[in-house]
């Protein structure tokens, strides 16, 4: 066990950051959950670039219903994860081996056609790049013994947790 | 860092429950947006289709298969009568083992289960009859002991123990085999076209007419769900006044360009060749003639007869036009120079200036229905009813779109951002299940709906549903979705298109007279079938028969 120790400010941008991602992830888990014919089918067929041959595989008529399933509760374990402040490391993992797929499955590389109108331009680095990096950052700078439901668990609670000092598991 | 920490004595203080259970709002939050978003995107969806209000239309009704088997014939069995005998319920051991061997490489391919699935239609195949021998043994091995060969169709209906007979030949055997099968009293399935000149469509719907056998037409895409979906689209006038309408074949393989492949063992010996032209000019054996006639007008029609109308009775299906007041045609033979003498692209205008959908006849009538063909390049161009209102997007799927201008659905379209591109109604029958597709061909053709189609969210050979409708008429009455005046409206139309591509003019129906207008001296049928490609073009184009032994 060590400790972590975060100013005020580090620590609430920390948290700040762990929720919006959280929201991301959730958000996005439950508004395919909502949506009985979503299906990651077509996102999967379109996969470009060296891993297209596994994503093909992923989406063929026997997997796509675990794909779907999987993909949808991962989105919404890690938004829950990190936004309750609860196991948020575990969340940053999963989180991470998503946001993987997602970039492998149409990575930003030279040559590749990206199909259909993008919000952005990119070489190597994209937004899920950028995301997954940002997880690893909240694996290391866990915030949820300061903000989260943490703070009931893992510790003795007869001696109070300490706000600014972490100690990490 | 530790001196700023606010010490209690109590365990929990009440902030450190707060930052405790502070992400449990943002949840609440989270799941309250998305089921709110979800829920006014559903109701959007909804109302749109409640303001569409589409329905598909019923299938064609069928009754039970119960009683007495129907014996059949087939005569004609070539790739074609393999596939009608199949989906009657007999397939040949050959095709079994290919299938077989094709699921086994490939367990998307459903084509075997499909068939080992499929309803019992208490038929027996009797009698065959194919001027080739290997084909009609091919059948004899297969069937069972009850079934028999004859020479030729008049031995099959004189002698053959059958109600009813299925017409898989080249085209110019539709007319004659069908009119005698009905003048013997035989039920009668016969392949698109339905005849192969003109005066044919007149005798065969003389004797449809005079016959109290069930006549059908093989347009088995009347049973495509899509398509019936598309009919209340034009029954509740969805589109508005349609003006124009366009049909397409793409296709650019040899397959789809009928290069079929010429049997090895194909001999004067083993192909009765004298029963084989019967109206056609008597040349001598010919096996490129025999197993692909279609690519010329002597037995086939070509892209007319043999393509065309199964756009043409796509669009009658739905719409019931007719036949068109004009037809102009044009083309050429422009990628496959290989001797044959009918055109490979084509393109034909059919005009119906007093034809009527929509709402203010007084303001709009009048529409085109344009047929483009190429069997040269296979871009897949859509089957697209245009409207003033929208534009429907037919195939195995439907789509609709709104208009850009469209007075009624520019409201809707602007309340619920829908952009132009974006359609306002989509079928897609398919979308639950991928389809493991064969070959461009077939792929041209299920995307057609001409294949398959869907019934109760399963696949369904679409021949079978044709078929079993026929038998159904036959056993309890009713009259088939594709009968004689269906067929004598595709028949004629192909007769008028191929007749413009040749003549080079206008051809016109007087439908008062229920006849093509000729010009004095001008004998239709002749020029219909020559070996021309346009005669006041001087009837010569390079590469054709002349580079084969077969000058008619």
């Amino acid at each position: 066990m060590k400790e972590l120790n975060y100013s005020k400010g580090q620590a609430n941008a920390l948290v700040v950051l762990r929720l919006l991602i959280g929201w991301h992830f959730l958000y996005e888990g439950l508004i395919k959950l909502f949506n009985p014919s979503w299906t990651a089918q077509g996102y999967l067929m379109g996969s470009t670039g060296p891993f297209k041959g596994f994503f093909h595989m992923l989406s063929g008529e026997s997997l796509i219903g675990f794909i779907d399933f999987m993909n949808i509760a991962a989105l919404t374990v890690v938004g829950l994860g990190l936004i309750l402040g609860l196991w948020s490391r575990w969340a940053g993992y999963i989180g991470i081996a998503l946001l993987a797929m997602y970039y492998l499955a149409h990575p930003p590389f030279p040559g590749l056609t990206i199909k259909g109108p993008a919000e952005g331009s990119y070489l190597f680095v994209n937004k899920n790049l950028i995301e997954i990096f940002a997880l690893a950052v909240l694996i290391k700078f866990p915030t949820d013994k300061y903000f989260g439901l943490e703070l009931f668990f893992g510790q003795k609670f007869k001696k109070k947790p300490s706000i600014e000092t972490i100690k990490e598991d | 860092m530790e001196g700023n920490e606010k010490k209690s004595t109590n365990g929990w203080n009440r902030r450190t429950v707060l930052k405790g259970l502070a992400g449990l709002p943002i949840v609440g939050g989270a799941l309250i947006g998305a089921a709110g978003v979800s829920r006014s995107a559903k109701k959007e969806k909804q109302n749109i289709l409640n303001t569409l209000n589409i329905n598909a239309s019923p299938p064609p009704p069928v009754g039970s298969m119960s009683g007495d088997p129907i014996k059949i014939g087939i005569i004609g069995f070539g790739g074609r009568g393999e596939h009608l005998c199949r989906a009657s319920g007999y397939a040949t051991k050959e095709w079994l083992d290919s299938m077989r061997e094709s699921a086994k490489k490939n367990p998307k391919d459903t084509r075997l289960k499909s068939f080992e699935e499929q309803e019992n239609l208490n038929v027996q195949i009797t009698a065959v009859c194919d001027l080739f021998d290997i084909r009609a043994e091919k059948a004899l091995n297969s069937f069972g002991n009850n079934i028999k060969r004859y020479p030729n169709y008049e031995a099959l209906l004189d002698k053959g123990d059958v109600d009813a007979v299925i017409i898989a030949t080249a085209d110019h055997w539709h007319g004659p085999i069908a009119i005698a099968a009905l003048q013997a009293g035989k039920h009668v399935y016969v392949e698109k076209p339905m005849t192969h000149n003109i005066a044919e469509t007149y005798a065969l719907r003389e004797a449809a007419e005079n016959s109290k056998a069930v006549f059908a037409v093989g347009h088995q895409h009347r049973q495509t769900q899509s398509f019936l979906t598309a009919q209340d689209v034009i029954k509740k006038d969805i589109l508005g006044h349609i003006s124009l309408i366009q049909a397409n074949t793409n296709r650019n393989s040899d397959n789809g360009a009928w290069q079929y492949a010429i049997h090895e063992k194909a001999s004067p010996q083993t192909i009765d060749w004298e029963q084989f032209l019967g109206s056609a000019p008597k040349i001598p054996f010919n096996k490129e003639h025999f197993f692909r006639w279609r690519k010329w007008w002597a037995y086939g029609s070509g892209l007319s007869g043999d393509l065309m109308t199964h756009d043409y009775d796509r669009i009658n299906c739905i719409l019931k036009m007719g036949i068109p007041r004009y037809a102009t045609a044009s083309g050429g033979i422009y990628t496959h120079r290989d001797g044959r003498n009918v055109p490979d692209v084509y393109q034909v205008n059919m005009e119906y200036p007093d034809f009527i959908t929509g709402d203010s006849p007084d303001k709009r009538k009048g529409m085109t229905l344009v047929y483009s063909a190429t069997l040269g390049n296979q871009y897949g161009r859509k089957t697209l009813l245009m409207g003033n209102e929208g534009t429907m997007e037919l195939g195995n799927s439907l789509t609709i779109y709104g208009d850009r201008n469209s007075k009624r659905y520019r409201d809707t379209m602007r309340k619920y951002n829908i952009r132009p591109g974006d359609p306002i109604y989509s079928y897609d029958p398919a979308a639950d299940g991928v389809d493991g597709v064969t070959s461009a061909t077939s792929k041209y053709f299920a995307d057609k709906g001409l294949l398959w189609t869907y019934r109760d969210g399963k696949r369904v050979d679409s021949t079978f549903l044709h078929i079993k409708e026929w038998l159904s008429c036959i056993r309890n009455g009713g009259s088939p979705s594709c009968g004689i005046q269906e067929g004598f409206e595709e028949a004629i139309t192909a007769h008028m298109a191929g007749l413009s591509y040749k003549i080079g003019r206008r051809i016109e129906w007087d439908h008062i007279k229920q006849e093509i207008i000729a010009k004095p001296g001008e004998d239709l049928d002749q020029i219909l079938l020559a070996d021309t490609d346009n005669i006041y073009l001087g009837a010569s184009f390079e590469g054709s028969t002349r580079d084969t032994t077969l000058a008619l």
